[in-house]
């Protein structure tokens, strides 16, 4: 093997097999690469020999080939209930055009597939979820921080309720904002699921507070000579804020930005699963409450589902902070 | 004649913890238009705090200013600020840095197309019109002010105030923007203020310069008019006797007369008693500027032209 390697290598007369291995770096290619994967195999090793010693009353605790199981099951149910949505739309379909068919006139019904929601699907819900609780949160975050970070006054009057509110768990929340909504939002046809709303409203509630005191923060810090300038301008407040106070705050406001998807995340998988709202943490109970032999694996691939997608999300925000920073030297991480 | 710009009796006091601070007392200048005028003192002795008052950033305590016939209340373009530290918005190229102010001064009296021809205008006048698309962190400390001068010029101020504009740079970038600044100020006539540590450039520069007695309650010491003929030039200037001999009297008033405060109680004392009478010399020296302004060959309209 060695041997066809280095032939192969004098072989190539322009040294490109050369120049690779000069640009070749044990030492980062061992911390980018090797260690890594190095951390993941330990880890699963430790997994596998600990999970065979865990016996419950739902068999033995699942290790990572029987997590691997689960995900190719989740999959596949998945993949079986898109062809049955299919197979029902067009069932419909066909049903609706003989009825067309017969008399132009008459009148045909649209039913959309109410099948179980898969574990993808629940994703797409928690996602969605998120999001939205984390736009609420922020439409309100961002601009009072700014008000705060602009105004002593204003950030003497906040500053308390900031403070008091800020440790409160979503648990605590979430009784009260299920009575709140369910008194409050009572209209036809609704828009938006009601549970889907408690978690949105108790997942916004949480992460207000890390983009409130970063916003605080980043627009206290502005630079005084900055502020001099824009008032030399004489610059209206709209176009002070637009052109000198968000700038120079997008490295702490994006700072708050994280901390706060990464705490609506956390806290959205507890809400569902308090509140039975559909999504990740509902499908957590539901499998904890059902109870087969199969059920642990699965819990476990929603927990490294949530690891993973919480992940991807901090590293959305980071590519989305470096793409708005305007100091391009300022490292980030 | 009205003055151009006038304070009359300005003092500040400020509030820190309580306890009051004053900095300036009885400060009264008055400057024609078109005229150069440095501010020279000691670290602290506020002529930063004069600045900020002309600039409307600091309201006096008592008296005040007034800038053609009107008093001044707030910050406004018309007194444009060049910062010691350039102050660029670093997420601003350097062309929208001065496009930012222009847009806020000609909004309505030029047209889109006018005002870029103006901002471009501006910046070519410092020579920095081939660096418009970089960024302030991309051009070095001596550019990045004279983006900071373009965007003063460009706001056409009727009182152009420096505040150690050229304090943070080395000695040649310093001798070139002086340079620069001495021909755009002989093209366009701006009034200027200008607060320096540099007695060479206070020298170099001004039609007159402004001594400031060291704080608390510091107030103008003297006021030296500087009668060198222009357009000068520092080669020529620096071995040129009036230009050595008015040196020399800035350097006297600056160690002799007003040596920093050493930080003795006694030492302050002394110096709070040699204030007062050159306080009130002061009020005669501004009177007889105003009274007598042609036998001056530095005065302001000769200087401009």
């Amino acid at each position: 093997m060695s041997d066809t390697l280095s032939n192969a290598a004098a072989a190539i007369p322009d040294h490109r097999l050369e120049r690779i291995l000069a640009g070749f770096n044990p030492g980062k290619l061992a911390s980018a690469l090797i260690l890594p994967t190095l951390g993941i195999l330990v880890f699963l090793l430790a997994w596998h020999l600990s999970a065979s010693r865990i016996e419950t009353s739902l068999g033995q605790f699942p290790g990572p080939v029987q997590v691997w199981e689960q995900v190719q099951n989740l999959a596949a149910e998945h993949r079986r209930e898109r062809d049955k949505e299919a197979a029902f739309n067009e069932r419909q379909q066909q049903r609706n055009a003989r009825k067309l068919a017969a008399n132009p006139e008459a009148e045909v019904k649209w039913r959309s597939y109410t099948g179980k929601p898969t574990f993808f699907d629940q994703i797409v819900t928690s996602l969605l979820t998120v999001g939205a609780g984390f736009l609420i949160a922020n439409l309100i975050a961002i601009p009072l921080g700014v008000l705060c970070g602009l105004s002593a006054s204003m950030y003497k009057a906040v500053n308390p309720v900031i403070q008091v509110f800020k440790p409160v768990s979503p648990l605590a929340w979430l009784p009260l904002v299920t009575m709140v909504v369910s008194a409050t939002y009572s209209v036809e046809d609704p828009m938006f699921d009601k549970a889907f709303l408690n978690s949105a409203i108790t997942v916004a509630l949480c992460c207000l507070w890390p983009t409130l005191i970063n916003t605080t923060v980043g627009v206290t810090g502005i630079d005084r000579d900055l502020v001099n300038v824009s008032r030399v301008m004489a610059l209206s407040p709209l176009t002070h804020i637009h052109k000198i106070v968000l700038p120079a705050a997008t490295p702490m406001i994006f700072t708050g930005l994280r901390l706060s998807l990464a705490t609506g995340w956390m806290v959205l998988i507890a809400a569902e699963m308090l509140a039975q709202n559909p999504g990740l943490g509902k499908f957590v109970w539901d499998e904890f409450q059902n109870g087969s032999s199969n059920s642990l694996g699965r819990i476990m691939v929603a927990v490294l589902a949530i690891g993973l997608i919480g992940f991807m999300l901090d590293k959305l925000m980071l590519a989305l902070q470096k793409r708005v920073s305007w100091d391009k030297q300022a490292v980030l991480r | 004649m009205i003055n151009y710009l006038e304070l009359s009796g300005v003092g500040i006091e400020f509030d820190t913890n309580g306890s009051k601070f004053r900095a300036l007392q009885n400060v009264n200048l008055k400057l024609d238009k078109g005229e150069f005028v440095s501010l020279i003192g000691h670290s602290g002795c506020g002529k930063s705090t004069v600045l900020n008052i002309v600039a409307g950033l600091y309201r006096a305590t008592e008296g005040g200013v007034i800038l053609e016939g009107k008093e001044v209340l707030d910050p406004g373009p018309d007194r444009a600020v060049v910062f010691q530290n350039h102050s660029l918005m670093p997420w601003l190229s350097v062309y929208d840095n001065v496009a930012l102010a222009v847009d806020q001064v000609f909004r309505r009296s030029k047209s889109r197309a006018e005002r870029r021809d103006w901002i471009e205008h501006n910046l070519a006048l410092v020579n920095m019109d081939h660096a418009m698309d970089k960024l302030p962190s991309e051009i070095s400390g001596g550019m990045k002010q004279r983006v900071g001068i373009a965007r003063c010029l460009a706001m056409q101020p009727k009182v152009l105030l420096m505040d150690e504009p050229f304090g943070a740079l080395d000695a040649l970038t310093r001798a070139q923007l002086q340079d620069s600044l001495m021909q755009i100020q002989a093209e366009l006539g701006n009034t200027v203020i200008m607060i320096t540590h540099d007695v060479d450039e206070a020298v170099l520069l001004s039609d007159r310069i402004v001594m400031m007695s060291n704080g608390p309650a510091a107030t103008i010491g003297d006021i030296l008019p500087v009668g060198l003929a222009r357009p000068r030039d520092r080669l020529a200037l620096a071995e040129d006797p009036e230009f050595v001999h008015l040196r020399q009297q800035v350097l006297e008033f600056l160690y002799a007369k007003h040596g920093h405060p050493a930080g003795t109680q006694a030492g302050n004392q002394a110096e709070a008693a040699a204030v007062s009478p050159a306080g009130t010399r002061l009020a005669a020296v501004a009177k007889s500027d105003a009274a007598v302004d042609s036998p001056e060959p530095g005065a302001p309209g000769t200087a401009a032209a």
